[in-house]
């Protein structure tokens, strides 16, 4: 193909550094000539462009009287259909877009069609010019001076102090937004009553659980009993407290020490809620002791307590100790010995309380 | 004392599931052929006499539920190994479904084919949405267009599932599925489960086309390559030149 | 107002119209604003319009949204559902999932409005993003306009924040539990974790009034900052004018195009009813957000398929992505007594951390590196700057491997792999694709700008195949124009700019650092081509012209 170069900086002859032109290049030929379209030339090609700009508009026409028909002529009720509903939006929507389309597309049209379009160049300005800066310089100069504040150095440094404490209060006002954390975050509604143990009931109806319920392979979602009876603050006592119960065959629990009492035949209670940030944990797999958590994917495996086995969660899921009253009712013989969901700050310090 | 209590109540957590409804009846007949057809096709992972092999589980005590939905889906007999079982075209039919149905049942007591009245699908479907959220939501996805699991293996979407085998897959825990025993939820709340499964599928979606109901992932994707395509398209006519 | 000593018939009106254009025009002044921007030039070109696309998504985000801020209450007191969407009846949910659920199914166009509110939101987020990059790809970026791209990233967080707040409104399952994440990772911030948290929610998660807040936020707040934003924005670019493509007639001091009227304006007002039409047809036809299906927010359920809308995918899916122990090692420590969860906090903060700290201190960067201070009004075509676009790339290609991260779920029930699987692909691929994305797409760049260079001094390849007399087989090339050749060849190839003494004479380390990175910025380069080059490809290899009927067709290769 020759032995010209290939532009490589060892063999090409331009070589050009920031800002610096010293190679000869090719000279700018100026705006390309103007080519004519159809419609400027030939007056049938126009009047068409005309009438398609009106067909155009027209149709928007037709769009909205479409959507006015469908929102006066259909109406919303208890006995109204899904079906209604969706022919509706699609009426609605489709009466909208027509409506929309139609003027938008029109002028487009028109302006590409009709309009002139001769490109023309316009001269850029300076953003600033040196005399702008020099008059500005002036000015401001001549303002400073006025105040007089270069020569009043007492005056600038109150005024300085006095503007940069004036916005606190505006910060501090907000102060009531929400309360101090407190110890909340490291107790939940499991905790005894007392001496009354709190039975472990079904979600979302609150019906207390048998231990012979819980079968093999089972999988029950927890609330603590009475908070379906809450007046306040029930979903955030909630948050904290839902469990998930499930049974294993009792040689494949493994539990470690001060831990063998926490279940009961099989049977072992664990929250719901995700160490990573706060999901409910809320898949098992039957077959392979496994929680998964659908938001991260942290999974959580059963036969060694609920330790990380893969995901971003780093702490194995707390348990909840359980037994059986005398009726059979499973009941959570104390509370989480451990704060629940995602880690904070004061963790530690709480397990430490708890746990005191 | 304590070792009756216990013994006692774990007999009885053994047979919470029984057939409580055990309407369906089944011949000497349907048992035998069951039995023979069970030989030729299923007993290679299953053993004789569905005992178990290293292949398969025992299926004594899975009840007629099982393998009516197991076979009636087409899910068994497994056609390769793999994460889990995948649902096929069933290899056999209606009659010879029945007869593997009442062979596995009369090796031992196991959920039954639920009755016709709880899959009439006029239950309360308010109350069944509720339960079908906390319970299987997270698994099936809210509008049941199903979701992942872990190592390939997933929670099917329900749409086009009949209404017995989503009340078999229920009570009897199919793979990796837990088992929902009537006292977990009960006959009737799964019959309302099955209605808001299928009131919702023959509602399909007032705002239009669904997307597969995956959530935002699918809007996100759609409006990039559906919406800005358009844009883009638009926006290439508008600033061309016109003849 | 003048009444000057040249005797000037003062103007009367003729017309109606007429006398009320005036009665305001000596008022206000309109005369001159007219006379200065009536007739400005615009240059027109498909990959400019993307902030416009933003633009009229925002305007029609107020619109939609105003209606709905009259059907929509953010009190989160508890409620039973009474409305006409029987799979939730009577179920207990908050007053803000139960107005929106009034506006889908018992308010005539709400379902409506609400679909065009939501794609028209993450229209406006996806145009912003194609717009960012547009700018980052031709260099727009560059002086005059480095402020304005900072005002940009500012509006690409602002109309984040936006989204975010807006589709939590609603109280439902999947917003909730994304608010629900939210909070842990704010709980994960050291020392004052636990106290913003407590700020934000009022108290414990959830309480009762964080959707009172994020109401305020999104209606109002956030809103205003996003037109101020805007104003600031569209001033600026008013200012320093609009930046063209490199072509013939165009340089840095000129700006070649249309006027804005009638041209420009109809075809950027009539873009507007084209872009509200589209929006309009997503909504007929396609189901967005359909809140019906995840029920009420309630701490306990949750639906397979959690994600969060597109634009806060990137952040969903670093946190997947983090692996919480990796051999025993636990990335959650407890030092002194307080606990520390590096596993929320390094993929929460790290990754949009970089992000946006490089995009906003980009143009600085690459000022310091080539050293070059001019006005830029002319752009660069993406390869011709086959390092920036390489980088633009690569950074472009990390935040997309986060963001698919955000579906690994669904990408492993598509495609029927393993969910664990694709993390890991993924994982591996957030630290080796965009070392990957860089070096392709910088040979690309490079291998196009050879490209450029042959077609500039040889002429087009048209495919026709010539047999000449003395039985060589030759293809016959069309040369270009004078016009297309310029597009081609009307670049600055910069060479590295070598450590230069400061005024002390000394090279400081500085100095030698921004050398270094000089040379890796411009070290492959493909300059453009001469006029002596062409002349030398003419003489070399020049075949007698065959007549072909069609002009200037001469026969060189």
């Amino acid at each position: 193909m020759g032995n010209h170069s290939d532009g490589s900086p060892n063999h090409s002859g331009t070589v050009a550094t920031a800002g610096q032109n010293e190679v000869e290049k090719f000279q700018d030929p100026g705006l390309p000539p103007h080519r004519l379209r159809l419609a400027d030339t030939d007056p049938v090609a126009a009047k068409r462009a005309e009438r398609q700009v009106a067909i155009l508009f027209g149709t928007s026409v037709i769009g909205t009287l479409v959507f006015l028909v469908a929102y006066f002529a259909i109406d919303l009720g208890d006995d109204t259909t899904i079906a209604t509903i969706r022919t509706q939006n699609l009426l609605l929507g489709l009466g909208t877009a027509f409506a929309m389309l139609g003027i938008g597309t029109g002028i487009v049209h028109w302006a590409k069609a009709l309009m002139p379009d001769h490109e023309v160049s316009e001269e850029r300005h300076a953003i600033r010019t040196e005399e702008d800066r020099q008059a500005a310089v002036r000015i401001v100069d001549d303002i400073v001076e006025e105040t007089g504040i270069k020569r009043r150095p007492l005056i600038r440094n109150t005024l300085l102090g006095a503007v940069a404490l004036a916005p606190l209060p505006a910060l501090a006002i907000f102060g009531d937004l929400g309360p101090r954390p407190d110890k909340a975050l490291a107790h939940t509604m499991w905790a005894p009553d007392g001496d009354k143990l709190k039975r472990l009931t079904r979600d979302p109806d609150g019906t207390p659980i048998k231990a012979s319920d819980v079968t093999i392979g089972s999988a029950f979602h927890v609330i603590p009993e009475g908070l379906n009876e809450l007046h306040e603050g029930k979903l955030n006592e909630k948050a904290k407290a839902v469990v998930l119960l499930m049974r294993l065959d009792p040689n494949s629990l493994n539990p470690s020490e001060g831990r063998e009492n926490w279940s009961y035949n099989g049977i072992v209670a664990y929250s719901k809620i995700c160490t990573h940030v706060g999901c409910p944990v809320a898949l098992y797999e039957q077959q392979t002791h496994h929680l998964l958590c659908p938001c991260h994917q942290s999974t959580f495996d059963l036969t060694q307590e609920c330790k990380v086995i893969f995901g971003p969660a780093s702490r194995p899921l707390p348990q909840l100790p359980i037994a059986v009253d005398a009726e059979g009712y499973l009941v959570a013989t104390s509370d989480f010995r451990e704060p629940v969901g995602p880690s904070y700050w004061e963790r530690d310090e709480h397990e430490r309380l708890i746990n005191s | 004392m304590g070792l009756l209590l216990t013994g006692g109540l774990y007999a009885v957590a053994t047979t919470v599931n029984q057939a409580k409804a055990d309407t369906t009846s089944y011949s000497a007949s349907d048992v035998e052929e069951g039995g023979k057809l069970f030989a030729a096709n299923c007993a290679t992972c299953h053993g004789m006499g569905a005992s178990g092999t290293n292949d398969g589980p025992s299926l004594v005590g899975v009840g007629a539920a099982a393998v009516d939905f197991q076979v009636g889906t087409g899910r068994m007999p497994m056609q390769m190994s793999g994460p889990q079982a995948q649902k096929k075209p069933a290899q056999f039919n209606e009659e010879q479904t029945k007869q593997l149905a009442a062979y596995v049942a009369s090796l031992g007591a196991g959920p039954a084919i639920p009755e016709e009245k709880l899959l009439d699908g006029k239950g309360d479907a308010a109350n069944g949405g509720e339960l079908f959220r906390v319970n299987c939501a997270m698994c099936h996805n809210a509008a049941a267009a199903g979701g992942a699991l872990t190592r390939g293996k997933f929670a099917p979407g329900l749409a086009g599932v009949t209404e017995a085998h989503i009340y078999e897959a229920m009570a009897t825990g199919p793979q990796n599925m837990p088992v929902f025993n009537d006292s977990n939820i009960t006959p009737e709340d799964k019959r309302d489960i099955i209605t808001f499964l299928k009131t919702i599928e023959a509602n399909g979606s007032p705002g239009g086309a669904e997307l597969g109901s995956l959530g935002p992932v699918s809007e996100g994707l759609f409006v990039w390559v559906a919406g800005l395509g358009v844009i883009i398209a638009f926006t290439i006519w508008l600033t061309s030149r016109t003849s | 107002m003048s009444a000057s000593s040249t005797a000037e018939a003062p103007f009367v009106p003729k017309t109606k119209v007429g006398s009320f254009t005036n009665f305001v025009d000596e008022r206000v002044g309109g005369s001159g604003i007219l006379r200065e921007f009536g007739r400005k030039v615009f240059p027109d070109h498909w990959s400019f319009m993307f902030g416009e696309v933003a633009l009229y998504s925002f305007v029609i985000l107020l619109m939609s949204g105003t209606f709905l801020t009259f059907f929509f209450d953010p009190s989160m007191a508890e409620t039973h559902y009474q409305g006409s969407y029987t799979p939730l009846y009577n179920v207990e949910m908050s007053v803000a999932y139960n107005s929106s659920l009034n506006i889908s199914f018992d308010v005539r166009g709400g379902l409506f409005m609400r679909q065009v509110h939501h794609w028209a939101a993450l229209l406006f987020v996806a145009s912003l993003g194609v717009h960012m990059l547009r700018v980052f790809f031709t260099g727009a970026f560059r002086k005059p306009r480095e402020m304005n791209w900072v005002v940009g990233g500012v509006l690409l967080i602002l109309a984040m924040a936006a989204g975010f707040t807006g589709y939590s409104l609603p109280d439902d399952l999947l917003s909730g539990n994304g608010l629900r994440i939210i909070d842990g990772v704010i709980k994960s911030i050291p020392v004052i974790g636990t106290y913003i948290s407590f700020f934000l929610f009022g108290g414990e998660f959830p309480g009762t009034a964080i959707i009172g807040r994020l109401y305020v936020l999104h209606i109002l707040l956030v809103p205003a900052l996003i037109l101020l934003m805007i104003v600031i924005h569209l001033f600026m670019v008013v200012v320093h004018k609009h930046t063209q493509y490199p072509g013939p007639g165009r340089n840095d001091g000129n700006v070649v195009g249309y006027p804005l009227g009638p041209v420009y304006a109809a075809k950027a007002g009539g873009f507007f009813f084209i872009v509200f039409g589209v929006l309009a047809l997503m909504a007929a036809a396609f189901t967005i957000n359909p809140i019906w299906n995840y029920g009420p927010y309630d701490p306990s359920p949750v639906s397979a398929g959690t994600q969060p809308d597109w634009y806060i995918g990137f952040v969903d899916g670093a946190l997947r992505l983090m692996p919480g122990v990796v051999n025993n090692f636990h990335f959650e420590w407890i030092i002194l007594g307080h606990t520390l969860t590096l596993n929320v906090l390094l993929p929460a903060l790290v990754p949009a951390g970089i992000i946006f700290t490089v995009l906003f201190t980009y143009p600085w960067i690459e000022r310091w590196v080539t050293k070059d201070n001019r006005e830029h009004h002319v752009l660069d075509r993406p390869r011709n700057a086959p390092t920036r676009t390489a980088i633009g790339v690569a950074g472009f290609t990390w935040y997309c491997v986060m963001w698919a991260a955000a579906g690994s779920d669904l990408i492993a029930t598509h495609f029927h792999v393993s969910l664990n699987d694709v993390t890991y692909w993924l994982r591996t691929l957030f630290f080796i694709g965009p070392i990957i994305a860089f070096i392709v797409t910088k040979r690309i760049a490079l291998a196009l700008q050879r490209k450029d260079r042959e077609i500039a001094l040889h002429g087009r390849e048209t495919g026709r195949i010539v047999r000449l007399p003395h039985g060589e087989f030759i293809e016959v090339h069309a040369p270009l124009d004078e016009y297309k050749r310029y597009k081609l060849v009307g670049f600055e190839s910069p060479a590295p700019l070598p450590a230069q003494p400061n005024e002390h004479g000394v090279v400081t380390r500085k100095e030698k650092r921004r050398a270094a990175l000089s040379k890796w910025f411009f070290e492959d380069r493909v300059a453009p081509a001469t006029p002596a080059e062409l002349e030398a490809a003419h003489a070399h290899g020049h075949h007698e012209a065959i007549t072909s009927g069609e002009d200037q067709k001469s026969l060189s290769h």
